[in-house]
């Protein structure tokens, strides 16, 4: 490049044989990253300051006298970098090498196993075999409080944990104590990370197995579970995650890294309230009471009744909606509703009383909102009723005479003749409801068994992928309502989730614009962000 | 005799006072021409000073022995916040003892030198960080500082001069690492003392991130000497590129093991021999430790031409550091003295680095199976080879302190180690 067309923000140097560009500021770990080069490294954490101490990251740098660290060493013009140099392989098998030497190896036993940074590294490039033949140290096992077991033995000293609670969580509930070769993570007192509301977090970035959930020990191997991404269903934060899941069941929800909305962080609410997936009183078959009974029908056999129910008389519509349901359903419910000539629709939610931000990334906070597509709810034109625990709003002869279409909530609060009075009453959901009075009931699948998008309390939609298999006949809310509406209005039904999204687009001005494929795995804002009330 | 050992041979600048329990006082360092060097340099530009320095030659005695002068240039110019001087007393360095005596027998020659460098570098406060357990010398120190305090030596508008300085004694709590300089001031800010990444250099971003100079006590010491008298007066001990006194603190097998004042470039053997008396009868060299427990051995062949000067010493196959003197006679064991240090700085290791932690403990644990019986030629090379891993690759240099004695002395007095080794294949084997 001459040397008058150079950006003054970029600089241009060599790592392993390749030149490349990379903006002023950048790491040497961090260019190596673009290129698609791992420095293999423990202390330095995108998130976090980065102390140098691991001593792993070390590269040569030509010019320099000794090994540089590449996560504190910033790229200059005209560096020749090696990563993989005879000197940078040689320090990087002995620093593992010395940790080998008090390591317990384990790994049978540790949840940490497969997806572990030490046992990766010692694989790619520890030595053959250790030399030590000294006594291991051992520290044991210690109880964090919160969510968390710390087995001394396996900490690899990189402190991630304390700089995470001091500079991130800023709880600094976790110290070094002693020094030298006794250094060990602790807490200062009895009550450890208890009430933290951040403190899971550790967990994640615990390169090796000593930090360890209590939730998650011994449920899982690492390389049996699968791996979906998704959005943390907790609240309106959006938090990007990634379900686990073994057998058909969320074992844990895992942060996903995403820089506009959580950085690599996700709260201990959230975290944590994942079982309800994996619910067992589930409904699976769709059925339509004749004479009092339930009797179970197919797909398609129970559309066509539904539909000729529907087309059999102009009735007012009322419509009950759940925050938890994807924009994909929302909309579709949306379009039928309006088919029918309009009407109501409202949506119950609970709300905390307090916010709950992450005071060193504030941007991410546990919203009030404790559903994850209220503002997508609002935007489809459905109404918040009842209290802030999700409960009240509805009366039992709401639907009196006409169309109750009830989508996701449970109605748990509910009597038996919720909707008794309704001509037509359907239940569309994926659990039981104490309600009686339904005439057809729709096996739902929930968000994590589905493909779909919900917009997060900024306006953020954010795609979301099937993670569990669905459950007995169960099916979209979208597929199901979208099938309806094509039998009631001759049109083409979506068979795929980005259809049904472009459907919702088409006709919903927030949504113009987007689709699946500009939302990507980041999101985008929708074109007009309303702000929340209250919010 | 009045201070435990003297030697006609000696020098005697800085010690002067040793033994002289008048000179703690500031009285007896007025008899001295105490606080003249401050009167001079206050009566000088800052840049006056610095040259001044800098034309003495005087190297940092802490162990490195980079150049004062210079050293003192880094600091910024143009004042943009505080500036900050430390004077480095946390001496901790094994065989090291020169400090603690400077401090409690002239401490207003410590505090002289202190004030005289703050003005230099635009200091408005000198931290005094003692090693905890000085207990005596932090005694004597604050006194002395208090009567400098009342006789406006120290705080506002020093003797008339507009300038005000305060100094501050602040006591560690007990670890050699906090002796590493960015360890210190980190100790100093109440963390851990753990030595931080550098860049950035303590005098751009250094204690409070304010820029900071830090100076070894015997360092400072030697600057109101240079101020009274001038760079070339104190050009007239030592080497060209070595000049000035040194004080030396000899320790181990000799007669008469203490602190002495010698001009640098002095010969090893008649330290040794000479002033300190040589060996107890019928024993003889076998090896020293020039300076101080971080540096290579040296075995009685390296001695034998050897000068006490930064360069004199490097070439014998060793390092001046602070000139704490070790030696040793025939009865000792290499192995065993190896594995006292290297057990030091095992437990003195701050635990940040990976070679460092995981190696000084590896290595020291070893050496104590050489030791009691249970080596084999093979840890030989383990050794030698995790001393490499452990050289040029942390933070600071505690693990290339660790690691030199180690190499130095499989080098130098293999026959030691295997002696140890081939002993418990015997016990073994019976």
């Amino acid at each position: 490049m001459p040397e008058n067309a150079k950006n003054p923000d970029t600089v241009t140097l060599t790592i392993d044989g390749q030149e490349l560009t990379v903006p002023k500021g950048a790491t040497l770990l961090q260019a190596a990253e673009a290129m698609g080069t791992r420095v293999p490294h423990y202390c330095y954490h995108p998130g976090l300051s980065a102390p140098a101490q691991c001593r792993l990251c070390l590269v040569e740098v030509e010019g320099a006298p000794k090994l540089q660290p590449s996560c504190v060493t910033m790229a200059q013009d005209g560096q020749v970098v090696h990563t993989q140099s005879e000197s940078a392989r040689t320090m990087r098998t002995g620093v593992l090498e010395f940790y080998l030497a008090n390591h317990p190896l384990d790994c049978p036993i540790c949840d940490q196993s497969g997806e572990c940074e030490f046992q990766d590294y010692v694989h790619a490039e520890g030595p053959k075999r250790g030399r030590s033949r000294e006594p291991k140290r051992v520290f044991g096992r210690d109880d964090f409080g919160g969510d968390v077991l710390f087995y001394g033995d396996r900490c690899v000293m990189c402190t991630r944990c304390v700089r995470y609670m001091n500079e991130v969580a800023r709880d600094p509930r976790l110290t070094v104590v002693e020094r030298g070769n006794r250094s060990v993570i602790d807490t200062f007192f009895e009550e450890g990370l208890n009430g933290s509301p951040f403190h899971g977090n550790i967990v994640d970035i615990c390169p090796v197995g000593a930090l360890v959930s209590k939730d998650f020990l011994h449920k899982a191997r690492a390389w049996d579970l699968d791996r979906t991404p998704s959005i943390c269903p907790n609240c309106s934060q959006g938090c990007n995650i990634d379900l686990n899941v073994r057998d058909n069941q969320v074992q844990r929800f895992k942060p996903r890294s995403n820089l506009d909305v959580n950085e690599h962080w996700m709260c201990d609410y959230g975290r944590h309230r994942y079982h309800w997936l994996n619910r067992s009183d589930r409904l699976d078959t769709p059925r339509i009471r004749e004479g009092g009974e339930w009797v179970d029908r197919g797909w398609t056999e129970i559309l066509e009744e539904l539909s000729q129910r529907l087309e059999s008389g102009e009735r007012p519509v009322t419509a009950v909606a759940s925050p938890f349901a994807s924009n994909e359903d929302l909309a579709a419910l949306r379009a039928l509703v309006d088919h029918l000539g309009g009407g109501r629709i409202v949506f119950r939610s609970r709300r905390a009383e307090d916010e709950i931000p992450l005071p060193g990334f504030p941007t991410l906070t546990r919203r009030r909102d404790l559903a994850p597509n209220r503002k997508g709810a609002e935007i489809l034109g459905m109404e918040r009723v009842g209290d802030d625990e999700g409960s009240g709003g509805l009366e039992s002869e709401m639907g009196k005479g006409g169309v109750l279409l009830v989508l996701g909530d449970e109605l748990a609060d509910l009597g038996p003749d919720f909707g008794a009075q309704a001509d037509l009453f359907v239940y569309l959901g994926s659990h039981p409801t104490p309600t009686q009075a339904a005439h057809l009931q729709l096996p739902v699948t929930t968000f994590a068994e589905q493909e779909g998008t919900f917009t997060n309390h900024e306006g953020r939609v954010q795609r979301f992928w099937p993670g569990l298999q669905p459950v007995g006949s169960s099916r979209p809310a979208w597929l199901i309502l979208g099938a309806l509406l094509a039998r009631l209005a001759e049109r083409e039904p979506p068979t795929r989730a980005d259809q049904a999204f472009l459907h919702a687009a088409e006709v919903t001005p927030a949504f113009q614009g987007l689709s699946y494929e500009t939302l990507g795995t980041r999101g985008a804002l929708v074109n007009d962000p309303v702000p929340l009330p209250g919010a | 005799m009045a201070y435990p050992y003297t030697h006609e041979k000696e020098t005697r600048v800085l010690s002067r006072g040793f033994g002289d329990p008048a000179t703690r006082t500031l009285a007896g360092w007025k008899a001295l021409e105490g606080y003249e060097g401050l009167r001079k340099a206050l009566g000088m530009s800052r840049e006056e000073v610095v040259e001044t320095v800098k034309s003495s030659g005087l190297r940092g005695r802490g162990g490195a022995g980079f150049p004062t002068g210079v050293k003192w240039s880094f600091m910024p110019k143009e004042k943009k916040g505080p500036h900050y001087l430390c004077c480095n007393a946390d001496e901790s360095e094994p065989g090291t003892f020169k400090d603690r005596e400077l401090l409690r027998w002239t401490p207003h020659q410590v505090i002289e030198g202190c004030l005289i460098g703050a003005y230099a570098m635009q200091a408005e406060h000198v931290y005094i960080y003692c090693r905890g357990e000085f207990f005596e010398a932090v005694q004597v120190l604050a006194k002395a500082l208090e009567e400098a305090y009342a006789a406006n030596l120290v705080g506002e508008d020093i003797l008339g001069s507009g300038v005000s300085i305060d100094v501050t004694i602040h006591s560690g709590a007990g670890a050699y690492i906090c002796g590493e300089e960015t360890a210190l001031m980190n100790s100093l800010e109440g963390r851990r003392g753990l030595p931080r990444i550098k860049p950035p250099f303590p005098a751009a971003v250094g204690a409070f991130g304010k820029p900071t100079t830090i100076n070894n006590v015997e360092t400072l010491a030697a600057i109101p000497h240079i101020l009274r008298h001038g760079g070339e007066w104190y050009r007239q001990w030592g080497t060209e590129r070595s000049p000035g006194t040194k004080l030396f603190c000899v320790s181990g097998h000799v007669k008469l093991p203490g602190n002495y004042e010698l001009p640098l470039g002095f010969p090893m053997k008649e330290l040794i021999y000479d002033v300190c008396g040589g060996f107890h009868e019928g024993r003889s060299l076998k090896a020293v430790i020039p300076g101080g427990s971080s540096v290579p051995l040296m075995n009685a062949e390296e001695c034998e031409s050897c000068t006490l000067d930064y360069e004199g010493v490097v070439k014998a196959g060793s390092m001046l550091g602070c000139a704490s003197v070790i030696v040793m006679d025939d009865t000792a064991n290499v192995v065993k003295q190896v594995r006292r240090m290297v057990d030091f700085y095992a437990h003195e290791s701050c635990g940040q680095c990976t070679p460092c932690r995981e190696g000084t403990q590896w290595t020291a644990r070893i050496l104590k199976r050489i030791e009691t019986g249970k080596g084999t030629e093979e840890d030989l090379d383990t050794l030698l080879e995790l001393g490499v891993q452990m050289t040029g690759t942390t933070i600071c240099v505690l693990s290339d302190s660790a690691a030199a004695p180690v190499a130095s002395s499989i080098a130098k007095f293999r026959d030691d180690y295997l002696a140890l080794i081939r002993r418990g294949e015997r016990v073994g084997a019976a």
